[in-house]
C-alpha cells in the first residue's frame, strides 16, 4: 500500500472485489507453519506485481495443545490488481489444515467462498479436540460455502517418500504442499520459494529436496486433478504502481532500516538498547545483524537498563535508541523524564499492543497515545510521531532521528503490532534524495558566559542546547535530573530557574511544529462536509472507506496525522473548516480528546477496542451516519475477523511458529 | 606510557569544582571526596576523559564536586547509564558512585548485571547502612533491629552483604575501605588499575542517622584488633601481628590463630574461595577484612562487544542503498493500465 498512485474509477471501486482482489486465509495448528506459508505466498504475490496487505495472527501461548482451537494460527493476505490498504474484510478462500482451524475461521468466510480442507486431519480425535460432534466435511453444515477436501497429509507423505524422512518430518512438509496448491490457484511462480528453501536448508539438502518435492506435488495436484469449478487457476493482474524497484517489507524491517538511515544521515553511530517484548523484539533482531553500519545493540537486563544505556550512549555521542511496547515504555518512563531534563537526543520506539498491563500481547491496539504525549511526571513534553503503515515507518524513523538530534530531545515513535508484523510492497527509496542532517558536537566554540564559565544549557535558535561529548578537553561539566540554572546547568531550585526551564523545555518542543510539513488532506478536499481524521495503522481502512464513499459521491475527506505532538501548525484551522470531524481509533478516544483540547473542535470518536483492526465497511457505515448527523460510537468485537475470538488465551509469553520461523 | 607523560600534571585541587559541597557537617562523604580528589592526579588519566556517574542518594551528589564529566542520573540506574557511556566510548574512564539503597535496593538488578558483564569501571558503594537523603529509614544493609522512622520497633529483615553480593554476581575485583582511613587512596588505585568492573565497598559513617554504626571495628582504640588489612603475598595478620587467620580444614572455615602459627594463610587475591571466606568472616572474635579481597581480571564487556562488532563488520562495506534494496525485489517499469 501507499505505493499505488493510480486512482480508482468509480466502476473499479464498486466492482465485485473478487475481480480486483482476493483475500486468502491460511489457518492451521500453530505447529503447521501457517505464518511461514503465508509469508512465502506473500513474497511470490509481491513478485507477481500485485499490491497486497497481510495480517499475520498467531496465538500468544508458548504452544497450545495440538489440534485445539487455542492453538490455531492464521495468516490472511489481501492481494489484487488495485491499491490494497487493508488485510481485507472477509476472506474469499480459507485453507484449513485441521478441524480447529476450520471451526475458528469458517465464520469469517464470505458466503459462497471456498474452503480447502485437509481431510486427513479430520479424525475422530481431532474433531473432538476442536469440539465438533460430527465431521463438518461430511454433513451439510458447510453448505453455504464451496468445499473442496482432500487428504493433504497423505498426499504430502507420498510426495516426500523418496527422501526417507520419518513420519513426523514428512508431515512437516504439508505446509509446502499447500503452498504449492495455492501458487497454482493464483498463477504464481514457484521459483522464489524453491530458491528460498535451498538457502534455508543449505545444511540439510535432503530437507530442502523434500520440501521442494512437496511444493511441486501440491502444484501438480492442482494441474492434474479435476477439482470442480470452485478450484481453478485465476490470474490476478499486476497492480498499477509508480515505476521503480520494489520489495516487500514489514513494519519492523522498515523501521529498522529507517533508524539505520537516520543515524547515517546524522553521521552518528547508533546505540540500540532493548529488552525482549512482544511485538517489539523483531526490531532488536534486525538491528543486531547490521554491525557494519556502526550499530551497537545491547540486550539489557530490563526495560529500564535498556533506555538508561541508550541515554548514556547519547550522552557519550552516539544516537541512543530504545524500543519496547506499552508495558516496557511504562517502565522506561522515569528515564524518559531524565532525557527530557538533560536534553539529550533519544529515539523511543513503542510498538503498541492491547493494554492495560499485559493486556493483549500479540494483538494490536493504538492505545498508548496518552502515554506518549502525557505519560510522565512533571511537565515533560516531547515530540511524538506515528507511522501509518509498514513502509511509512521508514520515513517516520528518519524523521524521529532528525528531530531528536536537531532539538536535543527524546522523541517517541509510535507503531503497533499490526504494522510491525504486516508486510506490503515497498518502493525502494533512493537514498541520495534524503538530505543529511549531520550533528555538530560542541568544541572550542562552546557557549560561555562573560566570565568564561561554560554554558551547557545555552540555547541555539531552535532552543536546543549544545551537545557536548565527554572526552572533549576544556568542556568538563555536570548534568543530571535535578532542576538547573538556565545557562550554566548548575543545580538551581530557585522559582525563577524552574519557571524559566519549564518554559524553555515547552517552547523548544512546540517549536518543532515549525519544522515539519503542514498537515495535508490525503483524500478529498479541505472544507468537506465530513473529515475522517486518523493516525497510525488505521490509515488503510480509513483511506479505503473514504475512497469508496467519495466514489459514491459523498463529500468526505481523509486527514491522517503523523505528528501527534506537537501537532502541525495548520491543523486547527484545517479541522475547523470541515462540517464535521470523526476520529476512528483503536482505543477509547485518545486522539479525539487531544484534538478537542487543542482546538475546541467538536471531534467525535469511532472506537474499536477488540484487538482487531477496523473493517472498511465499519468506517463506511460511520461515514454514512456522520453525514446524516449522527455521532459514531463504539464498535463491538467482530467474530468473523482476525484475530479470532476464541484462539489464543494470553499469558503474556511470546508466541512463535514452531517450525522454520 | 606515552599517554601518561602527555597528561597535564594536576593536584587534588584541579579535580574539585566551584560548587559548594553540601553534605551534613561531619559526613563521611567529605573524607571519601577528598580521598578521590587526592587519588586522581596519580592515575594518569585526563580530567576530560573521566566520567563520574551516580544514581540518587547522599553519595550521588558526588559528581557535582568533581571537575570531570559527570552525570547525576536516576535512582539505582547509574550502572545502566555507565554501560551505555562505556560502550559508546570505551576510552572514557568511568566511575560509578552509589550507596547501599541505590546499588542494592532499587538498583540491585543493574549492580548484578554490570558486575557479571564485567564492564570496565570503578564502582564505589558508600555503605552507611541507612537512607540518609530521605531522612533515616533503614536500608538493605541495616542490621536486624535497626530502629528508624519506618521501623520504629526495629527492622526484622536480614541485611545484604555488599561484597558477598558482588562476588556472587561474578565480580572480578572486590575491595573494602573506610571513609576516613588513610589506606583508601591505595584501595582506589588498585580498583582503577584493575581492568573490568572493580567493586569497592566503602564503610561510610552517617553522622546524623546512623552515627558510629561501624565504630566496633573503625574506632581508633579497636582498629588494630578488628581490622585485617590484606596485602597480596603477605600473611593474614592483625592485632599488630599477634594474631593471624588460618583455614580450619575440617569445617572449611576460617579460624583465628597466633601470629606465629605456621598455618597462617598468605593472601592471594586471585583465590576466589579465600575471598568468599574473608568476606563472610563471622564477626565475633574475627576482624573485618579490608583492602583488596579479590582481584582476578577477565575480559571486559565493552572489549568483547567491540571485538564482535569489528569482526562481524570486517570486510563488509556499509551501503545504505544496497541495504534498503535487499531481499527479493522486482521492477515496475510503467503503469500496467497505461498499456
Amino acid at each position: 500500500m501507499a505505493t499505488a498512485t493510480h486512482l480508482l474509477t468509480p466502476e473499479e471501486s464498486t466492482a465485485d472485489p473478487q475481480q480486483e482482489a482476493v483475500v486468502v486465509r491460511f489457518a492451521g495448528d500453530s505447529g503447521d507453519g501457517m505464518q511461514l506459508t503465508g509469508g512465502q505466498f506473500t513474497l511470490s504475490t509481491a513478485l507477481a506485481g500485485n499490491d497486497l496487505a497481510t495480517f499475520p495472527d498467531f496465538p500468544a501461548e508458548i504452544r497450545a495443545p495440538q489440534g485445539t482451537t487455542f492453538g490455531v494460527s492464521a495468516f490472511q493476505i489481501n492481494f489484487g490488481s488495485t491499491a490494497i490498504e487493508t488485510a481485507g474484510d472477509q476472506p474469499d478462500v480459507l485453507i484449513a489444515m485441521n478441524p480447529a482451524a476450520l471451526k475458528v475461521n469458517v465464520g469469517a468466510l464470505r458466503e459462497g467462498g471456498l474452503i480447502i480442507a485437509d481431510e486427513g486431519e479430520f479424525s475422530q480425535r481431532n474433531l473432538a479436540k476442536a469440539g465438533y460432534d460430527a465431521n463438518p466435511l461430511e454433513d451439510e453444515s458447510l453448505a453455504k460455502w464451496q468445499l473442496v477436501k482432500f487428504n493433504i497429509s497423505q498426499l504430502t507423505m507420498d510426495a516426500v517418500k523418496p527422501f526417507g524422512l520419518g513420519n513426523k518430518e514428512a508431515l512437516r512438509c504439508k505446509n509446502m504442499w499447500t503452498l504449492g496448491l495455492a501458487l497454482w490457484m493464483f498463477d504464481r511462480s514457484r521459483e522464489p520459494i524453491v530458491d528460498w528453501l535451498k538457502t534455508k536448508f543449505a545444511k540439510a539438502p535432503q530437507l530442502a529436496e523434500a520440501n521442494i518435492a512437496a511444493l511441486n506435488a501440491g502444484h501438480a495436484y492442482g494441474e492434474t486433478v479435476e477439482m470442480g469449478a470452485a478450484v481453478k487457476p485465476r490470474h490476478i493482474a499486476a497492480a498499477p504502481a509508480e515505476p521503480g524497484l520494489y520489495r516487500t517489507v514489514t513494519g519492523a524491517e522498515a523501521l529498522g532500516l529507517g533508524l539505520v538511515a537516520g543515524a547515517q544521515l546524522a553521521h552518528l553511530p547508533m546505540f540500540f538498547g532493548s529488552y525482549p517484548i512482544t511485538p517489539a523484539s523483531p526490531l532488536l533482531h534486525h538491528l543486531s545483524r547490521l554491525k557494519e553500519y556502526d550499530i551497537t545493540t545491547f540486550q539489557a537486563e530490563d526495560e529500564i537498563a535498556a533506555i538508561c544505556a541508550a541515554l548514556g550512549a547519547s550522552y557519550a555521542g552516539s544516537l541512543g535508541v530504545t524500543s519496547s511496547s506499552g508495558p516496557g515504555i511504562a517502565l522506561k518512563t522515569e528515564a524518559i523524564g531524565l532525557a527530557v531534563m538533560t536534553e539529550l537526543p533519544l529515539v523511543i520506539v513503542n510498538s503498541q499492543r492491547g493494554g492495560p498491563s499485559t493486556g493483549l500481547p500479540t494483538k494490536t491496539e493504538q492505545s498508548d497515545l496518552y502515554q506518549a504525549v502525557y505519560g510522565r511526571n512533571g511537565d515533560a513534553p516531547l515530540p511524538v510521531i506515528a507511522a501509518r503503515s509498514p513502509s511509512d515507518a521508514f520515513d517516520c524513523a528518519i524523521e524521529a532521528c532528525r528531530i531528536a538530534t536537531r532539538y536535543m530531545t527524546p522523541v517517541m515513535l509510535l507503531t503497533d503490532g499490526y504494522i510491525a508484523n504486516a508486510a506490503e510492497p515497498w518502493r525502494v527509496p533512493d537514498m541520495s534524495v534524503y538530505q543529511p542532517f549531520p550533528v555538530t558536537f560542541a568544541n572550542g566554540d562552546a557557549p560561555r558566559a562573560h566570565d568564561g564559565k561554560l554554558l551547557p544549557y545555552a540555547r541555539d535558535e531552535r532552543l536546543a542546547r549544545p551537545w557536548i561529548k565527554p572526552g572533549t578537553p576544556g568542556l568538563t561539566h555536570r548534568i543530571g535530573g535535578i532542576e538547573k540554572n538556565p545557562g550554566t546547568g548548575d543545580l538551581d531550585y530557585s522559582p525563577d530557574a524552574h519557571a524559566e526551564m519549564t518554559r524553555l523545555r515547552h517552547q523548544k518542543v512546540l517549536g518543532v511544529a515549525g519544522d515539519i510539513s503542514a498537515q495535508d488532506v490525503c483524500l478529498g478536499e479541505p472544507g468537506a462536509a465530513l473529515a475522517v481524521v486518523g493516525w497510525g495503522s488505521t490509515f488503510g481502512p480509513i483511506h479505503q472507506a473514504v475512497r469508496r464513499m467519495r466514489a459514491r459521491g459523498a463529500d468526505v475527506a481523509h486527514v491522517h496525522i503523523r505528528h501527534i505532538w506537537p501537532l502541525p501548525a495548520n491543523l486547527g484551522e484545517l479541522l475547523h473548516g470541515f462540517g464535521r470531524v470523526i476520529v476512528p481509533e483503536m482505543n477509547a478516544g485518545q486522539l479525539k480528546t487531544v484534538l478537542r483540547d487543542q482546538y475546541l473542535v467538536d471531534a467525535r470518536s469511532l472506537t474499536k477496542v477488540s484487538g482487531q483492526p477496523f473493517r472498511i465497511a465499519e468506517i463506511e457505515q460511520a461515514i454514512v451516519e456522520a453525514l446524516d448527523g449522527n455521532a459514531p460510537g463504539n464498535l463491538r468485537a467482530d467474530t468473523t475477523q482476525l484475530p479470532e475470538g476464541d484462539s489464543g488465551h494470553d499469558d503474556g509469553s511470546i508466541a512463535r511458529e514452531g517450525r522454520a520461523r | 606510557m606515552n599517554e601518561l607523560t602527555q597528561i597535564e600534571k594536576t593536584t587534588a585541587k584541579d579535580w574539585a569544582t566551584d560548587q559548594e559541597v553540601r553534605w551534613c557537617p561531619g559526613c563521611g562523604d567529605y573524607a571519601v571526596l577528598k580521598a578521590v580528589q587526592r587519588t586522581m592526579p596519580d592515575l594518569g588519566v585526563a580530567r576530560e576523559k573521566t566520567v563520574f556517574v551516580s544514581g540518587i542518594g547522599c553519595s550521588s551528589r558526588f559528581p557535582y564536586y568533581m571537575e570531570t564529566y559527570g552525570f547525576h542520573t536516576i535512582h539505582g540506574r547509574a550502572p545502566a547509564v555507565a554501560t551505555g557511556i562505556k560502550l559508546a566510548n570505551p576510552e572514557l574512564d568511568v566511575w560509578i558512585i552509589t550507596g547501599d539503597g541505590d546499588a542494592l535496593s532499587i538498583g540491585g538488578n543493574h549492580t548484578m548485571h554490570v558486575l557479571r558483564r564485567n564492564l570496565d569501571c570503578q564502582i564505589l558503594l558508600f555503605n552507611n547502612e541507612i537512607y540518609g537523603l530521605t531522612k533515616g529509614q533503614y536500608s538493605p544493609t541495616s542490621r536486624p533491629g535497626t530502629r528508624s522512622p519506618s521501623t520504629p520497633f526495629g527492622s526484622v529483615d536480614r541485611p545484604a552483604r555488599p561484597c558477598a553480593f558482588a562476588l556472587g554476581s561474578g565480580a572480578r575485583f572486590v575491595a573494602r575501605g573506610i571513609d576516613v582511613n588513610k589506606n583508601l587512596p591505595d584501595v582506589l588505585k588498585a580498583a582503577h588499575a584493575h581492568r573490568g568492573a572493580a567493586f569497592v565497598e566503602i564503610f561510610q559513617n552517617c553522622v546524623v542517622y546512623n552515627d558510629d554504626v561501624f565504630a566496633p571495628f573503625t574506632a581508633r582504640e579497636v582498629a588494630s584488633e578488628m581490622q585485617l588489612w590484606l596485602k597480596p603475598g603477605e600473611p593474614l595478620l592483625f592485632a599488630n601481628g599477634a594474631k593471624g587467620i588460618a583455614l580450619d580444614h575440617d569445617t572449611l572455615s576460617l579460624r583465628v590463630v597466633a601470629g606465629d602459627d605456621p598455618a597462617v594463610l598468605v593472601h592471594d587475591p586471585k583465590n576466589r574461595m579465600l575471598a568468599h571466606l574473608l568476606i563472610e568472616m563471622p564477626g565475633q572474635g574475627f576482624p573485618v577484612a579490608l583492602g583488596v579481597l579479590y582481584d582476578d581480571p577477565a575480559p571486559t564487556f565493552e572489549a568483547a562487544v567491540l571485538e564482535q562488532n569489528h569482526t562481524v563488520a570486517a570486510g563488509k562495506q556499509p551501503d545504505l542503498q544496497a541495504l534498503v534494496s535487499k531481499g527479493q525485489s522486482w521492477m515496475v517499469d510503467k503503469e500496467p493500465r497505461a498499456e
